[in-house]
């Protein structure tokens, strides 16, 4: 029988969440490592497994721990991430020219067919990659060598490279994030980059229109459609259909299209979830109503989800690695708070049910479906 | 035998108790007392130090003997007490964060 891992990330450890099938009852495991901030868990879609997880601290540093029988034992491996040749600057808050400088992992991204390999997003942002299992890791450089590095700059949460989606049908092309710079695509392998933010509209910078600086806070994509990429940008949800050689605006009626999260559904390619908070000044949900809003459109019309959710005094906020589906029949999808709920739902979003409350704040939610 | 006491969190990173003893080849520094501390336990790396420039962690400090070692260089001999086993050098964690 089918059962669900959920594998979520904290402010102060990591804790694993089990169920069967039906996904009702959950067993929480945790938390793993308590007191360290875990930006990111994810599990190798080629071995169940294996899992790994961003560790780190502001006193001790970046850690790397892995899992070969998931999540029961860890232990860590390689934690040296070294930009290749002379790292150069990048812009500052204040404009001023700023040394790249190693802060942490924020999100892994395990190949889809070997276990051993597996890349990583860092702040200040750049691609690392272990064929190994995770023991020794080098930069592809190629990335933060494009040209355009200068210029970019971090967000209010630092200069972090969040999303990392490999193409399922195309070993060759990998598509990254930063905030803020905006969206990449490799078509290399990783050799060479090239900036994919055309119709990207950002008021927030000198050019609102230019190759580099857009805030993209999370990017999605389903595997049967790998052109087709949603986006939640800082402000603005976006979707392109050709790699992103071209974006335009899916926002719609949305009651705010700021926010942080965006993921697909795992059985219908235009089926797209979003969480809307209010504003990058108030970092939670519109009137206090935690609503995640769903398009079967591919965007435009949307349509909010609240059953199960508070409709009242909530101002907690769902940040940008914090929604995960699954892959069962009727599919799952999950998301954690600031305010420590993880929230499932187990028919696509119609209702909702929080599967475990009061954990630290949640950095990051990931779901695999199990066999 | 050198004895080095590790913070909380770096304890149950390398699963050992309070306290460690240490061989150290040569005289006692922070760097020779790292570097042994680093080789029995390959976990600790980049914990205490940056790998990279070798700095120590902006949050961390070297105390032993009621002093702040911290500002020393890190080829400083540490003082004999240390170098003996008498008193442990202690590698702590700033009180700061929630």
């Amino acid at each position: 029988m089918s059962s669900a891992r959920v594998l979520v990330g904290t402010r102060k450890g990591a804790f694993v969440l089990t169920s069967d099938g039906k996904r009702k009852k959950w067993d929480v495991c945790g938390p793993h490592f308590a007191g360290w901030e875990f930006y990111h868990v994810a599990a190798s879609p080629a071995d169940p497994n294996r899992l790994y997880a961003s560790q780190s601290s502001g006193w001790f540093g970046q850690v790397i721990q892995r899992s070969d029988d998931g999540g029961k034992s860890w232990a860590p491996v390689g934690n040296k991430f070294e930009y290749d040749g002379v790292p150069g600057t990048h812009q500052w808050y204040d404009g001023t020219a700023h040394p790249w400088e190693f802060k942490r992992v924020w999100h892994l991204e395990p190949s889809l067919s070997d276990p051993d390999l597996v890349y990583a997003g860092v702040e200040d942002a750049a691609l690392f990659r272990s064929s190994d299992g995770g023991q020794n890791w080098e930069e592809l450089s190629g990335l933060r060598q494009h040209g355009s590095g200068p210029r970019w700059q971090p967000g209010a949460g630092g200069m972090c490279l969040h999303t990392i989606i490999l193409d399922p049908t195309n070993a060759d092309r990998i598509y990254i994030a930063i905030s803020a710079a905006g969206a990449f695509r490799t078509d290399d392998g990783g050799k060479s980059w090239r900036p994919i933010n055309r119709g990207l509209t950002s008021q927030y910078i000198p050019d609102p229109n230019a190759e580099v600086g857009h805030c993209v806070h999370k990017m999605a994509m389903h595997p049967s459609r790998p052109d087709v990429l949603f986006m939640q940008k800082h402000w603005d949800v976006m979707r392109t259909d050709d790699a992103g050689d071209m974006w335009r605006e899916v926002s719609g009626n949305l009651p705010t299209d700021f926010g942080f999260v965006v993921d697909v559904h795992a059985h219908e390619p235009e089926t797209v979830y979003v969480v809307p908070i209010k504003s990058d000044s108030e970092h939670y949900p519109l009137d206090g109503k935690l609503r995640v809003y769903r398009s079967r459109s591919g965007g435009n019309e949307w349509e909010a989800l609240t059953k199960g959710l508070p409709q009242e005094n909530c101002y907690v906020n769902v940040l940008r690695d914090a929604m995960a589906v699954d892959s069962l029949d009727t599919c799952g999808v999950y998301f954690g708070t600031t305010g420590g709920q993880v929230y499932a739902s187990t028919n696509a979003g119609d209702s909702w049910e929080a599967i475990v409350r009061d954990l630290p704040a949640v950095l990051s939610v990931e779901v695999q479906t199990l066999s | 035998m050198i004895r080095v006491v590790l913070p909380h969190h770096l304890r149950t990173l390398a699963r050992v108790g309070a306290e460690v003893e240490l061989e150290v080849d040569g005289e006692a520094t922070q760097r020779s007392v790292l570097d042994a501390l680093e080789a029995h336990y390959p976990m600790l790396r980049g914990t205490i130090r940056d790998q990279g420039t070798q700095q120590r962690r902006a949050f961390l400090r070297f105390f032993a003997c009621q002093e702040d070692l911290s500002h020393e260089s890190i080829d400083f001999v540490l003082p004999s007490a240390v170098a003996s086993g008498e008193e442990p050098l202690m590698i702590v964690g700033a009180i700061a964060g929630g």
